[in-house]
């Protein structure tokens, strides 16, 4: 089927190896990628610090690009969160009913990467090879707003060589949370230095999730603190074959 | 304008609010367990509580309470005026309470009480104002604290407990569930704060 | 009219009172250990009770009908309270509310007054104005005790002295208790407690509480707790006099059942506390023979009048919320400068203050849900934060840099086109920070990230880019 990719603002700036690897997995199933140039961002940022204003510009652009898409991939849970927990509201607070609509008709076509996979295309094994020990940090929004489960645990548990060790207290914030890493850095650093001791604990060479914005966040201490510990996106793990090694 | 008005007219103009909601009370409202089973629950419950329980017929509780007063090697118990005089064995000194002070509620040995309603899920035993329960502070400031339950008032629920507890109003009424405790200092629980640091329970048939 | 909210007004900014915090390691600790225990037992009870979700359903339901109706049920209360014996008044603001309070104690003659637990006395400050009025206040609560005769400030809702451990709470006790020697173990230091408090409850004339419910339908009031003070303070005083915010109504004496089912194992992780106190006006030979009560707005009429956010009221004061909070975890109660601290109190601690006050305690957070997932009466804090930092911005309060930064990004974003290009302009202006792959010592709002992080450079193609060259 024809797969449009929503590679969300970060990404396709600060990780577009992610979004590769995403169009490597999807065309190795046998689907076709298409990415629509006009595509910016969700409005996450603007919405969740309080610039209400600016995030309802970004809802429109969104749905201009996007009302016509049939199966839409984001590899990032937040910004499907975003979607889903709050564009509705966005629709009503604007009081347009054709908004809400075109909101309303989107969403269900809306999938974050691994429920894409597991859900809609019905696929665990993705035909992926990564000799590595990993473990998985479940970010928030995956956990409580898209209730993802074990998806991504059941994909990673496919992939040939990959050994996935459990991270304790998994659902305890990493400390990201979008801007409230840089209010907040006291206490953003402090979250972080509990989730570090959880990941360096298991002994894994890499920490991975569906969200680059919480690996960012855990990579970046993993790194300042010369731990030899990677985060890798999921998507990545995915796209990783024998080939690639 | 008065306090009172100001702040009516204030809500009045900020509560807003939609038309009648009808409250969604699908919570459990009894318990599938059987009778027996009810009762073993209560009596788990306030064991754990570290509250020592007793099985007697209601023939026998005035013999059940010599026993424990043996046992716990005390001369008598603080009683409310209205306590059944059958529940009270010979040869110990029941003092009724008919307005004593609190320094006396506070010397005496222990009080002895009926109760209104038990309830088996979080082992609770309902006090209210009556004679056979007496005012609150007669089973508040002694250390000790002999409560009989009849098992015809003891019920699986807390919605059961709160249906017959309603009936009691107004008089004013204390559930109890264990004795007094504290978590305050380093989460380490600490029984028997103020009120009664022992508890002991008779459950009659 | 002035709200107050404890000292809120002049606290600390959130992130400049969490810095200290988060470098004190025995605070840490304390706090970790506190909530980890409270959590796991909350889990427990909560996990074993079937309907759990239902009676969450049923308390937000009643809760919410409250406040749609609250100027009936209040009246309905005043009246069934009254005609058994007690007496209502109503206080527009805190300072209102000491006053009452204060000149009810005089009226009575008395030069002290034993207090059990209330938030809604340390939100107006009373103690303040008792002392000043030559009444001496005694807490009776242990963890209040601490917290009083250490001359500290409450660090949690439901443990308010969780950031004390024994050691700690001995010296305070033996130098203000005037003891030789002290055990250390908790058994000795509730002992002394005891002790120490007993002898007022025999004795004090007067005493004063907060309320957890107030029954409309009955005229009653419910006190909630653990350690017999309550029952103590409220039974054993000639007077009682309890201080109850407006928002502490419920409809009627069948909605306890499903409070009294949510409470105990949300707060302390027990399937019902030890002591329930419900008690309606007076009764002639138990308890104190006059009782007067204290309805306080003092903000909640503001709260009330938004929609988006007024079930911030329907909070039953458990603090599952605070135990839950990954940002409580690390700075406890007193980075929130506020009687109310943790998710709760960065709601509704802003809000009683008309949104004047408090308003980085919006941005405490990382948004993570675990509150609204414990909250037993469901309120949506999450949604309730973003409302209000959207408030705080829309307000102009804003800090400058960061209204520019925002207005910037949202420009770019407006077209693809401009976001190629901010790209293009963001992969230049890296350079002065890029060392070998790394950017390091990002100036203004981007410095906290590289204070504690690594981040690498941005890459010289974007995803687009790549795309496009396909």
């Amino acid at each position: 089927m024809v797969i449009t990719l929503y590679i969300t603002c970060y990404n396709d700036a600060l990780f577009p190896e992610t979004g590769k690897a995403v169009v490597e997995v999807l065309e190795r199933l046998g689907h076709t990628v298409e990415f629509r140039a006009a595509q910016t961002c969700c409005g996450q940022m603007h919405y969740n610090t309080g610039y209400r204003q600016d995030s309802y510009d970004l809802l429109r652009q969104f749905l201009n690009v996007f009302a016509d898409a049939e199966v839409i991939v984001c590899p990032s849970s937040s910004c499907v969160a975003m979607m889903r927990d709050h564009y509705p509201k966005m629709a009503e607070q604007l009081n347009d009913p054709q908004l809400k609509a075109q909101v309303e008709a989107v969403l269900p076509r809306v999938f974050e990467f691994s429920e894409l996979l597991v859900d809609k295309l019905g696929v665990k094994d993705v035909g992926a090879f990564y000799p590595h020990t990993v473990t998985l940090h479940a970010s928030c929004h995956a956990l409580r707003s898209l209730h993802i489960g074990t998806k991504p645990a059941d994909l990673l548990k496919q992939v040939r060589g990959l050994t996935l060790l459990e991270l304790p207290d998994a659902d305890q914030c990493c400390g990201f949370g979008g801007t409230f890493a840089v209010k907040n850095p006291d206490v953003s650093a402090a979250m972080l230095s509990d989730k570090l001791q959880c990941v360096l604990g298991t002994k894994a060479e890499a920490c991975t999730g569906a969200d680059n914005s919480c690996l960012m966040h855990i990579g970046g201490a993993l790194s300042r603190q010369r731990t030899g510990v990677r985060t890798i996106h999921l998507a990545e793990i995915l796209a990783s074959t024998e080939k690639s090694q | 304008m008065t306090a009172r008005e100001d702040v009516l007219a204030r809500i009045r103009k900020n509560q807003g609010g939609p038309a009648d909601q009808t409250i969604p009370r699908e919570y459990a409202d009894s318990s599938l367990l059987s009778r027996a089973e009810v009762v073993e629950q209560f009596a788990d419950r306030l064991r754990d509580y570290n509250a020592t329980v007793h099985h007697c017929a209601v023939s026998a509780i005035a013999e059940a309470v010599s026993g424990i007063l043996e046992a716990r090697q005390k001369t008598g118990l603080l009683v409310p005026a209205g306590l059944p005089p059958a529940w009270l064995p010979e040869g110990y000194a029941f003092r009724v309470d008919d307005g004593l002070s609190y320094a006396d509620l506070d010397a005496s040995e222990g009080v002895l009480t009926a109760c209104d309603v038990a309830i088996a899920l979080t082992g609770t035993i309902v006090i209210a104002h009556s004679p056979a329960q007496g005012r609150r502070a007669l089973s508040l400031v002694p250390d000790y604290h002999l409560c009989i339950v009849h098992l015809d008032q003891l019920v699986a629920t807390v919605p059961e407990g709160m249906r017959r507890m309603a009936s009691l109003l107004p008089a004013p009424l204390t559930t109890i569930s264990g004795p007094s405790a504290t978590s305050d200092i380093e989460m380490i629980r600490i029984k028997g704060v103020h009120g009664p640091r022992t508890l002991e329970v008779i459950l009659a048939e | 009219m002035s709200v107050r909210v404890g000292e809120a007004a002049s606290a600390l900014p959130f992130p400049e009172a969490a810095k200290k915090l988060v470098a004190n390691s025995q605070l840490r600790r304390n706090v970790r250990h506190a909530t980890d225990i409270i959590r796991t037992k909350r889990g427990r009870v909560v996990g074993e009770k079937e309907d759990w979700e239902e009676l969450r359903n049923a308390g937000k339901a009643i809760k919410d009908h409250t406040l749609a109706h609250l100027d009936r049920y209040l009246l309905q209360f005043e009246e069934a309270c009254t005609k058994a014996g007690g007496k209502v008044h109503w206080a527009r603001d805190a300072d209102e509310a000491n006053r009452i309070i204060v000149d009810l104690v005089k009226q009575y003659n008395s030069d002290e007054v034993i207090k059990v637990k209330t938030m809604t006395s340390d939100e107006t400050r009373l103690n303040v104005a008792l002392e000043a009025a030559g009444i001496t206040p005694f807490e009776t609560d242990l963890a209040d005790l601490i917290v009083q005769l250490g001359e500290d400030k409450p660090s949690h809702i439901v443990v308010p002295a969780l950031h004390r451990n024994r050691m700690e709470i001995r010296e305070i006790f033996m130098k203000k208790m005037g003891l030789d020697t002290l055990g250390y173990q908790p058994e000795d230091l509730t002992a002394a407690a005891r002790k120490y408090l007993r002898e007022r409850f025999l004795r004090v004339k007067v005493g004063i509480s907060g309320a957890n419910y107030l029954i409309a339908e009955t005229g009653s009031v419910v006190v909630v707790e653990s350690e017999g003070n309550g029952r103590m303070c409220l039974t054993l005083p000639e007077v009682l006099i309890s201080i109850v915010g407006v928002e502490k109504v419920i409809p009627r004496f069948e909605d306890l059942e499903v409070f009294l089912q949510l409470l105990p194992r949300s707060a302390t992780g027990e399937r019902m506390n030890p002591y329930n106190s419900i008690w309606t006006g007076v009764t002639p030979g138990d308890g104190p023979q006059a009782f007067h009560i204290v309805l306080l707005d003092n903000g909640r009429t503001e709260v009330l009048a938004d929609p988006e956010s007024r079930e911030t009221l329907d909070c039953i004061r458990c603090g599952a919320c605070l135990n839950a909070c990954p940002v409580y975890r690390q700075t406890g109660g007193h980075a929130y400068g506020s009687v109310y601290g943790g998710p709760i109190g960065a709601i509704l601690t802003p809000q009683l203050q008309s949104m004047e006050h408090s308003q980085t305690l919006p941005y405490a957070s990382s948004l993570c849900g675990a509150c609204y997932e414990v909250c037993p009466v469901k309120i949506n804090i999450p949604e309730i934060l973003i409302h209000l930092r959207t408030k705080v911005v829309e307000s102009g309060h804003a800090p400058l840099a960061e209204r520019l930064a925002m207005k910037g990004a949202a420009f770019a974003m407006s077209k693809a086109s401009r976001l190629s290009l901010a790209h293009a302009f963001a992969r230049l202006g890296q350079w002065p920070f890029n060392d070998d792959g790394k950017l390091d010592n990002l100036p203004g709002l981007l410095a906290g990230w590289t204070e504690t992080r690594d981040l690498d450079a941005i890459p010289s193609e974007s995803f687009r880019e790549w795309w496009s060259e396909r």
